[in-house]
């Protein structure tokens, strides 16, 4: 099988190098009008077929690996490291992304899945698509050579072949890492399409904003997977790792939100040249900056460059990375110098308070921010290359820089909608602020009332004072959006006599962009509201013998028995705690340890009880070697499925903003005939 | 004399919860130097060989009566820079403070001064291209009605 991997990634390697080079041939004479032996339409198909095969001979490579993952083939030096016999079923696929090479593969075959599909589509535009084609076959080559030159998944364990393999790491052993990892992936390599047609537009000097219609259904589908993806990662940060939070500003972390920022803001920047024809360059360079920020991120995380607790081992592929981005970036300089007359703006802002100026703000910030981060991941190594002094930049100098930034960002994300496109009179602008205004201050003073004061002891309380903030705002920006849904439901609800809710049903279909959009704010809020519950964390340990209790907010742990368990996979030690709530017995509660037994590496297996106002959180911490009595960490974390709702309803509503509206007319007629 | 034992455990368990909520802050301030690139506080795996020796270092320096300054200092010294989970607020680290945000104060100013070279352009445009001829037909019409409503 491993010959046969081997064997899928040259073919594979080589159809894309044909992709590539007979596509820009074949572009090349139909863009000069030179005569050729071959007719270059029939060039380009051949180069689209060669992309169509290369997907296949990339899917045998993956389909290799994974086969040789379930047969235990250890022959094979990946499968050996990153698995053995006990494995649970579904683990073994995780094993797919698990190490080094296998990620890489997995890079290749959605590149090539999101190829095929293109690929497949190319009828909606044949010249856009054969360009945007020929670009992303350069990628793939790029992907392939290192699979099969320098982090080939298919080399032979050299020596005495073990009976079995070292394990999948443990922390990869947990439901969420089945699908985390593929999540953030679809969005890493997704953002490779719409690049791929915004620098092929600008190659073929596209006329129109065609492009950009296509370009924005795969930058959303792109961004809900990484949304996706990384909300998930923090979900398994949370459940996995044990120390009560979700997000530590770890390097990795910040490399895989760096794109989401910037695909974010081209999101919003791109309606701008839909509606406007304004931002064509931002736009084009927006989306060059998101493609060249996820293979910083997989520099980053590659290269050894920065200390994480995902970094993969050091390898020599962080050189490939920065040539490659070398490349690509020298590509679109090239290619921007030389076409950028064509990107001229045909309107400009005309007031400083209107839609368009908060979209510039909109991007501004969210670039401002993605500086930050930027900056904050890097800067060990440039102080360290300028001073000699490595530094670390943790969570605390993110907590201060980039939240203001954030809050910032949370009220822009209300006021944009408040203003009208072009001008606004101040009377407008004013009648609009009113009610979310009342519901800034009237937050702030429940806020103040309930005991959320932003100081203590005299001091500035910088946790409570960001989280006084954000849920003014988020109140704020709550009572702008729901305005505007019931001035929209009110007007369709007298239009039609429809009742209330059938209106708001009305609204959305007649404007899913518009609505879905929308509703992915409240999503946003939602989840900074569940982020700004982090200031109120507390939390207890304690050595618990039989039948002692600790005490945490409202809840009593007692701890009722400690035992042990082991099978194929792992042994593990776990306690039962009951949870009482004034004097009431409420459920039981079995934070575990586990030592898993190929790797003998130990993993804790957090107990958590979620509700609304917050979540339980128990952690087995290990034995006391001297008295053998289990420790326990609880948490009390206000708020957190509050984050997790709130990704819900943006996923929930870039799908809806995805669905095409409905025609006013067509609504009403299939409304009738119902 | 309980008055008194009990104002002195009150006392005690005052010191206690200070130097607990000092310790707490202090440790999330701290980076665990086992590699595992969490702060002190948050470190929490099995078997950490750096958690237990600097959360006990830390103690003995709060119980010793060391300002923050002086107990980062004495971190700093054994472990280097590396173990202050944020740069110091002197020297080149004091760029990766004020780089953010005289970048976004620049970015933020940059676009209103943009946009509003816009708007002046465009209300200079428009001024440039009224038509003379148009607006001395509307200065006949202004002139007519007044003489028409007298």
């Amino acid at each position: 099988m491993a010959a046969f991997g081997s064997f899928a990634l040259l073919i594979a390697l080589a159809l894309a190098a044909w992709n590539l080079l007979a596509g820009a041939v074949a572009l090349r004479l139909i863009a000069t009008g030179q005569k050729a032996a071959i007719s270059p339409e029939r060039l380009a198909d051949t180069a689209r077929r060669a992309g169509i095969a290369g997907f296949w001979a990339v899917t045998a490579a993956a389909f290799a690996l994974i086969w040789s993952v379930f047969t235990n083939d250890f022959s094979i030096a990946y499968i050996l490291e990153h698995s053995n016999r006990a494995l649970p079923a579904a683990y073994k696929f995780s094993a797919l992304w698990s190490g080094q090479e296998g990620s890489l593969l997995l890079w290749a075959w959605l590149l090539g899945a999101y190829g095929f599909v293109l690929r497949l589509t190319h009828k909606q535009d044949v010249k856009l698509y054969a360009y945007a084609g020929a670009i992303l076959a350069g990628i793939q080559v790029f992907f392939l050579a290192i699979l099969c030159f320098a982090a080939p998944p298919f080399a032979l364990f050299q020596g005495q072949i073990p009976e079995d393999g070292a394990g999948l790491n443990p922390l990869l052993q947990y439901p969420e890492m089945v699908i985390h990892p593929p999540m953030l992936y679809l969005g890493y390599v997704g953002f490779s399409v719409p690049f791929a047609f915004a620098l092929g537009a600008l190659m073929m000097r596209y006329p129109g904003e065609k492009w950009i219609k296509i370009t924005r259904v795969w930058t959303m589908v792109t961004w809900l997977f990484l949304t996706c993806g990384i909300f998930l990662g923090m979900h398994w940060a949370y459940a996995v790792l044990g120390w009560g939070g979700y997000w530590g500003w770890d390097p990795v972390e910040n490399a895989s939100f760096m794109p989401w920022l910037t695909g974010t803001a081209f999101l919003h920047s791109v309606m701008m040249q839909e509606k406007k024809g304004m931002m064509k360059s931002w736009n084009v360079w927006l989306i060059f900056t998101t493609f060249l920020l996820t293979l910083l991120g997989t520099l980053l995380t590659r290269a050894g460059l920065v200390s994480s607790v995902h970094a993969f081992a050091q390898s020599s592929i962080g050189t490939w990375f920065t040539v490659f981005m070398g490349i690509v970036l020298a590509v679109c300089i090239f290619t921007y110098i030389l076409q950028r007359d064509h990107l001229k703006s045909e309107q400009r802002v005309e007031s400083l308070v209107s839609r368009e100026s908060s979209f510039l703000f909109n991007n501004l910030v969210l670039l401002a921010a993605c500086f930050v981060i930027l900056w904050g991941t890097l800067f060990p190594i440039l102080s360290e290359y300028v001073v000699g002094n490595k530094v670390t930049v943790g969570a605390p100098w993110y907590n201060a820089v980039a939240i203001p930034i954030g809050l910032f960002l949370l009220f822009l994300t209300g006021v944009g909608p408040l203003l009208p496109w072009r001008a606004s009179s101040l009377r407008a602008i004013r009648r609009n602020f009113v009610l979310p205004s009342i519901a800034l201050w009237g937050t702030v003073i429940v806020c103040l009332s309930v005991g959320v004061r932003p100081w203590k002891d005299g001091a500035i309380d910088q946790g409570h004072f960001y989280a006084l903030v954000a849920f003014a705002l988020s109140a704020a920006v709550l009572t702008a959006i729901f305005s505007e849904f019931l001035r929209g439901a009110r007007v369709i609800s007298k239009q039609s006599r429809r009742n209330f809710f059938a209106a708001i049903y009305l609204l959305i279909r007649r404007n899913t962009r518009r609505y879905g959009g929308y509703m992915i704010h409240i999503g946003v809020v939602i989840v900074v509201i569940g982020l700004a519950g982090g200031a109120f964390n507390r939390n207890v340990e304690s050595e618990m013998a039989l039948n002692d209790k600790i005490t945490i907010g409202p809840y009593t742990l007692e701890q009722v028995g400690a035992t042990q368990d082991s099978n194929a996979n792992y042994n593990s030690e776990y306690a039962r705690l009951d949870v009482s709530k004034g004097g009431k017995k409420l459920f039981q509660m079995t934070p575990e340890k586990r030592v898993y037994l190929a790797s003998e590496q130990p993993q804790t297996m957090v107990a958590i009880h979620s509700t609304p106002e917050w979540d339980l959180y128990v952690v087995y911490e290990g034995t006391n070697p001297d008295t053998g009595q289990p420790i326990i960490k609880a948490f009390l974390n206000p708020l957190v499925s509050w984050i997790w709702a709130g990704v819900a309803l943006m996923a929930l509503a870039t799908v809806i903003a995805l669905v095409p509206s409905a025609k006013p007319g067509a609504q009403k007629g299939g409304n009738s005939g119902a | 004399m309980q008055a008194v034992a009990l104002a002195v455990a009150v006392c005690f368990s005052v010191g206690a919860t200070d130097s607990g909520v000092r310790l707490n802050d202090l440790s999330h301030r701290l980076m665990c130097q086992c590699g595992c690139a969490q702060l002190l506080g948050e470190c929490d795996h099995m078997g950490c060989p750096s958690r237990e020796p600097e959360m006990a270092e830390l103690k003995a320096a709060i119980a010793a009566g060391l300002s923050d300054k002086e107990i980062f200092a004495a971190f700093s010294a054994k472990y280097g820079a590396v173990v202050l989970a944020a740069p110091t607020t002197h020297g080149f680290d004091l760029v990766a403070w004020i780089a953010p945000f005289a970048v976004f104060a620049a970015a933020l100013l940059g676009t209103i001064l943009l946009v509003r070279r816009w708007t002046i352009g465009k209300s200079e445009a428009a001024a440039q291209t009224a038509d003379p001829a148009m607006d001395e037909l509307r200065e006949k019409i202004r002139r007519e009605t007044d003489n028409s409503g007298q």
